[in-house]
């Protein structure tokens, strides 16, 4: 009886999807619009990567790791000196940001929830947005301004800057993953506040912590803007007797300087520094995708 | 037997109380640190800029002289050209962005894939300004030349190059806002009958709205700030053209620019322009940021 209700008020025909029904219409072309989108969005990327991959490739060679730069119009040189202040000032700014970074983590994800740790998360978040170029521009007022000279230590510092809140936030991300039962066991069997943090906690978090590292340092190596007047840059190798307190040259403003001079070979220096800049970042994201995928717990 | 009690009564050795209330107070002053670092910057820069408040006055944003000869200084054309070139992006990027966000939190694509797009879309956030510049400089201008009334660097190039820069932004935080949406008024839409993007549009969209306004504001705050790759496509011009292809400057370009050759009280007066894009950065990233913390209560 049920059946006949059916057929007579109900055709199962009309299920099928009307293809000229101006709703299935309006949802087909939406979707290619969003389609096109989604394929404009990843053409850039895509057009980047292989001009980097074509440009960079053919300047690089093994003496452009070992070598100064060469003035304008003279074949060979390279950007060993732009090299090393990278790795020196990156190292400055970790040194200082990792301790500070993981510590106030530590603080905001073990010691504290109330309403100051909301403030200081909303402060890191907005450090986060503080262009890098205002971080320059702050660099250059308390440190460059202060000992009177241009160094990789002010570079450092402001590259310092940039990498804290990224530091902060994954590695307060890593704490919480932690389950609350870690710290309770470690409380229980008579553990002290530090000696769960430090020997208990962390350990169980490292490996998504020091991915966030390896982003924070990805970030610094490639920002310019921090570094234009607070580390300059040089055409000479990093002086050490001198206390690294002289302008220093990096990958990321060479690249910059290069870029807007017409010279053939110090462009060519540009697109392979370009090309080693978007590696590392390449790298890092891979490896940060593959360390926080597998859970510790 | 009595050995564990009577251990449990040991008091913990001192050099262990201190050790807990030293890491304490280290991780209490590294968070504070933070704070005391924004507002640090935002002093500093003020009393930078304080030689050149006295100077130039309110007048300074609104001339558009730039002159160290005579030490007549204002930034009317770098903040037009910082907001032109800033909402030029967004209009290109929020609609692209938001049509990546829908792809890729619908269920299109099968998940492998959806994945694989999702990071490569992030990785465009990953590159740096810089290497953007340099594409620009050799392929994107070039390429502009031969289809539009284009001589060199200006607005357009600067513009369309932001827009791919904070199209990550956008489609990121507009997508974690449509997967955040519950389910269950999903299913209540389609159960009404409505297709797949009558939902989208009346249901999905709206319920995600705050997280996808407060991912455009963060993406506005980044337009506003972008420094090097705007820097070597926008021609630095302080003259105020309206033309997309005219030279034009940006507060950030300015700075990228001048600073490091600059003396006297143009260093004033290019730490007052680094204020107000400070000022103007940090106002819509705290409005971003309160928007985005609201979603996330929800």
């Amino acid at each position: 009886m049920t059946s006949e209700f059916i057929s007579e008020q109900f055709d199962p025909g009309s299920l099928k999807k009307n293809t000229k029904d101006p709703r299935t219409l309006f949802g087909l072309i939406m979707s290619g619009i969003a389609g096109t989108f989604m394929v404009m969005a990843i053409i850039p990327l895509i057009i980047i990567l292989l001009y980097l991959l074509i440009q960079g490739i053919s300047s690089i060679s093994p003496s452009v790791f070992i070598e100064l730069p060469p003035p304008p119009m003279v074949e060979g040189g390279g950007f060993g000196n732009a090299l090393l202040g990278t790795v020196i000032m990156v190292s400055i700014g970790a040194l200082i940001s990792v301790p500070i970074g993981i510590l106030a983590a530590i603080f905001l994800s073990e010691y504290s929830g109330g309403q100051i740790a909301n403030w200081i998360r909303f402060a890191t978040n907005v450090l986060s947005g503080v262009p890098s170029i205002i971080i320059g521009v702050f660099a250059f007022g308390a440190i460059v301004l202060t000992f009177k000279t241009y160094s990789a230590w002010a570079g450092g510092f402001a590259l310092s800057i940039l990498m804290l809140p990224i530091i902060i936030r994954t590695t307060e991300e890593a704490l919480k993953l932690v389950p609350q039962e870690v710290r309770q066991a470690s409380v229980g069997i008579g553990a002290n506040d530090f000696q769960t943090v430090l020997f208990v906690v962390m350990p169980a978090a490292i490996p998504a912590i020091l991915t966030g590292v390896t982003l924070a340092i990805a970030r610094a190596a490639g920002d310019t803007a921090a570094l234009l007047f607070t580390a300059l840059f040089t055409q000479f190798w990093p002086n050490w007797e001198n206390k690294l307190a002289e302008p220093t040259a990096s990958l990321a403003v060479l690249v910059y300087n290069f870029a807007i001079v017409p010279f053939k070979n110090q462009q060519a220096l540009a697109w392979a520094a370009a090309f080693i800049l978007v590696l590392l970042v390449l790298l890092t994201s891979i490896i940060s995708r593959l360390a926080t995928s597998k859970r510790q717990f | 037997m009595t050995s564990i009690s009577e251990r449990r009564l040991e008091q913990r050795p001192p050099l262990e109380k201190i050790m807990d209330t030293v890491f304490l107070w280290a991780a209490r002053i590294s968070a504070l640190a933070i704070a005391g670092v924004l507002i640090w910057i935002i002093t500093l820069v003020f009393i930078q800029a304080l030689p050149a408040i006295g100077q130039f006055g309110l007048g300074f944003l609104f001339k558009s002289t730039w002159n160290p000869v005579r030490d007549e200084y204002g930034i009317l054309t770098p903040i037009y050209g910082t907001i032109v070139s800033s909402l030029i992006a967004l209009l290109i990027s929020v609609p692209i962005g938001l049509g990546v966000s829908i792809v890729l939190s619908e269920d299109y694509l099968p998940t492998q894939i959806q994945r694989i797009l999702v990071f490569l879309v992030e990785l465009l956030a990953a590159i740096p300004s810089v290497v953007y510049g340099l594409w620009g400089v050799f392929v994107l201008i070039p390429f502009l030349r031969e289809i539009t009334p284009l001589k060199g660097p200006s607005m357009l190039p600067a513009a369309l190059i932001l827009s791919v820069m904070i199209l990550p932004t956008i489609s990121a935080i507009a997508r974690d806002a449509l997967i955040n949406v519950d389910i269950g008024v999903r299913q209540a839409a389609v159960g009404l009958g409505a297709t797949r993007w009558e939902t989208i549009l009346l249901v999905i969209l709206p319920a995600a709205s705050s997280g996808i306004i407060g991912g455009i504001m963060l993406a506005l705050g980044r337009a506003l700030g972008e420094t090097m790759a705007v820097t070597m496509l926008i021609g630095n011009s302080n003259q105020l053209n309206v033309s997309l292809f005219q030279p034009s400057n940006t507060i950030s370009s300015l700075l990228a620019n001048q600073f490091a050759e600059a003396s006297g009280l143009q260093v004033s007066a290019l730490m007052y322009a680094a204020l107000v894009l400070a000022i103007i950065t940090l106002v819509v990233n705290m409005l971003a940021q309160i928007v985005v913390t609201q979603l996330q209560k929800i």
